[in-house]
């Protein structure tokens, strides 16, 4: 059974406050991937660290992390983006920079794309990235009718491992309905997400939580990691740009 | 599965078509859209349902025209230069009395245009999507779950109607996810097809399908039957929901994705003390004009806001009739107009401009 206090755990929520090298956030479509990457990046670099952030999304063009590129860089995120990302273009196309994180000192997180096809991009670096120590996260989201059960979760998983030739080393899970996510929304998923962990062999590195919840009726005894919403849409931007 | 799921507007709509009985898909894929056949490829050979991805799109609208004559409730979904191509098929299952459901995800135009959001397939969804003298339910959703909502409906009343529908999306909402639930008693049972070419086992003639009439007069008379049932529709069809519109001096009209920016904007003009309010078709054809009318002797002037270069702002003016000023903003090109633009124009004609 998953134990929150084993040494891989504490590793890994070491490694990802800002320790490691290379970080793979990979999952199902609308997980969460590309949101947990932009927050798992800034709390990187405001850990002192010199971070690089790679997206790696050329399987779909519309909510990627690229899009995110001027709140990354004002966080004093360095990142790299598909060569026609923000276009009206689909070519799915890394530029010769994406390279470069094989040679830097920077922390490297890797923002791959949905499901096992967006995760086939990966598979080009997997033997290079194999060579060195990696954590590969895997997010999940219980309220994602395909990856509802900790059984379709799992079968998710292992088609992304597959697909890249990697192997996840923990969860991520970030069950959440979007604006109706309620403390019980999250509350109600911990059970699902230590399962998934528990049939994929892997530890569950910790629940992400708005930040606003955080000290606000969650347990005491589970991990959570709080996170800022930085995935919206544009009428949700808007309404504060034109309040301020 | 939780009651309540997360689901992109693709993925939702795949999914309604499903929850309304649909177990035939036949598509092909584009951006802005290919989340739809991917759906239903991965959902219909769990529920003993067909998907097939087709050559191309006209082979895909011809096999839904197939899958219709035989009965059966079947759809197929596209972007808008996949959506010119089912031109010719959407004016024979029209032509033919089929239904269908047919779903638009529309990207930037002309031509290849790009791929992000549009609304510039409105002419094309309302006054020709083919050749000839039809109509279409054309259908937009502006939320995940109106999306579920609609597809929903849009089988039950092709089916009433024996027309084609459409559900003309965007985008943006068929790429974001939002929370759903899909309630099976909002499912409407398909009326009898006894048109239906599905076999008639020597116990009755056989029918015919067909959008060819030899005589020119009966042609005539078919398609003048046609324009009573849609005369009909635009009676009893119309769809369209009101936001603040009771004491409004400027009403906004703005559909889909972009009716979610205005209502944004009409919420920071009712801060700063401006009346404004939105009337937001949900059916475009047929076009709601009864709350236009309704409306017409207490507002200054209206404003249409699109992702296109001003096209629904036609059928305002139509509706208005020269009565007050109709104004238009909107972007093309893939460019979604922000709450604050929208904002500013509302000022503007509050002041007078």
């Amino acid at each position: 059974m998953y134990d929150a206090n084993s040494y891989t755990c504490a590793r890994i929520r070491r490694h990802v406050n800002g320790s490691g090298r290379f970080t793979i956030i990979c999952g199902h479509y609308g997980a969460g991937k590309t949101n947990f990457a932009i927050n798992h990046a800034i709390d990187a670099v405001k850990n002192g660290k010199d971070v690089t952030l790679v997206d790696l999304d050329i399987i779909n063009p519309y909510f990627t992390s690229s899009i995110y590129a001027d709140v990354l860089r004002k966080n004093g995120v360095n990142v790299i983006s598909p060569v026609f990302a923000n276009t009206n273009m689909e070519v799915t196309a890394l530029p010769a920079s994406v390279h470069s994180v094989f040679d830097t000192d920077d922390d490297v997180i890797l923002d791959v794309g949905g499901d096992n096809a967006g995760a086939t991009v990966l598979g080009r670096f997997s033997s290079r990235i194999a060579e060195r120590e990696y954590e590969m996260l895997y997010v999940t989201n219980m309220y994602r009718p395909m990856t509802a059960s900790p059984e379709d979760s799992v079968n998710m998983l292992r088609d992304i491992e597959n697909a890249c030739g990697l192997k996840a080393t923990a969860v991520v899970n970030n069950s959440h309905l979007k604006e109706l996510t309620a403390v019980s929304v999250i509350t109600d998923s911990l059970e699902y997400a230590k399962e998934v962990a528990h049939l994929a062999r892997i530890p569950l590195l910790f629940t992400t939580v708005p930040r606003s919840y955080v000290g606000g009726g969650l347990p005491e005894d589970e991990y959570f990691y709080p996170a800022d919403v930085y995935v919206r849409s544009i009428w949700e931007m808007g309404n504060e740009h034109v309040e301020s | 599965m939780p009651e309540k799921v997360l689901m992109k507007g693709n993925e939702a709509a795949a999914e309604a078509a499903i929850l309304a009985g649909c177990r035939h898909f036949f598509g092909y894929p584009i951006t802005p859209q290919t989340e739809i056949a991917a759906h239903m490829s991965n959902r219909m050979p769990k529920i003993g349902g067909i998907y097939l991805q087709a050559e191309s799109e006209i082979g895909a609208i011809n096999m839904v025209l197939g899958a219709s004559a035989a009965g059966v409730r079947t759809m197929t979904s596209s972007s808008s230069p996949g959506i010119s191509l089912k031109a010719e098929s959407l004016s024979y299952l029209a032509g033919s009395d089929l239904p269908a459901v047919l779903v638009n995800i529309q990207r930037a135009g002309p031509g290849l245009g790009g791929i992000q959001p549009s609304q510039a397939d409105y002419w094309q969804a309302t006054r020709s999507s083919g050749h000839g003298d039809y109509k279409m339910l054309v259908f937009a959703p502006s939320t995940v779950q109106e999306m579920v909502d609609l597809v929903v409906d849009a089988f039950y009343l092709s089916d009433k109607y024996r027309m084609p529908a459409m559900i003309l999306s965007d985008g943006l909402l068929g790429q974001m996810m939002e929370p759903v639930v899909f309630d099976e008693s909002k499912v409407k049972k398909a009326p009898e097809k006894p048109w239906a070419t599905c076999g008639h086992g020597d116990k009755r003639e056989h029918n015919i399908i067909t959008s060819l009439f030899i005589d020119p007069y009966d042609l005539d008379a078919v398609v003048k039957a046609r324009y009573e049932r849609y005369e009909h529709i635009k009676e009893n069809e119309q769809r369209y929901e009101e936001y603040c519109t009771k004491d409004a001096d400027i009403i906004v009209v703005s559909y889909g994705a972009s009716a979610r920016i205005v209502r944004s904007a009409v919420d920071a003009a009712r801060k700063e003390g401006i009346k404004a309010g939105m009337i937001r078709p949900i059916s475009v054809w047929p076009f709601p004009d009864k709350p236009i009318l309704s409306k017409i002797n207490d507002v200054k002037a209206f404003l249409c806001v699109e992702m296109s270069m001003g096209q629904m702002v036609d059928d305002v003016r139509l509706a208005v009739n020269g009565k007050k000023d109709v104004k238009f903003f909107g972007h093309t090109g893939g460019v979604v107009p922000t709450p604050s633009e929208v904002l500013e124009e509302i000022k503007k004609i509050n002041r007078g401009a």
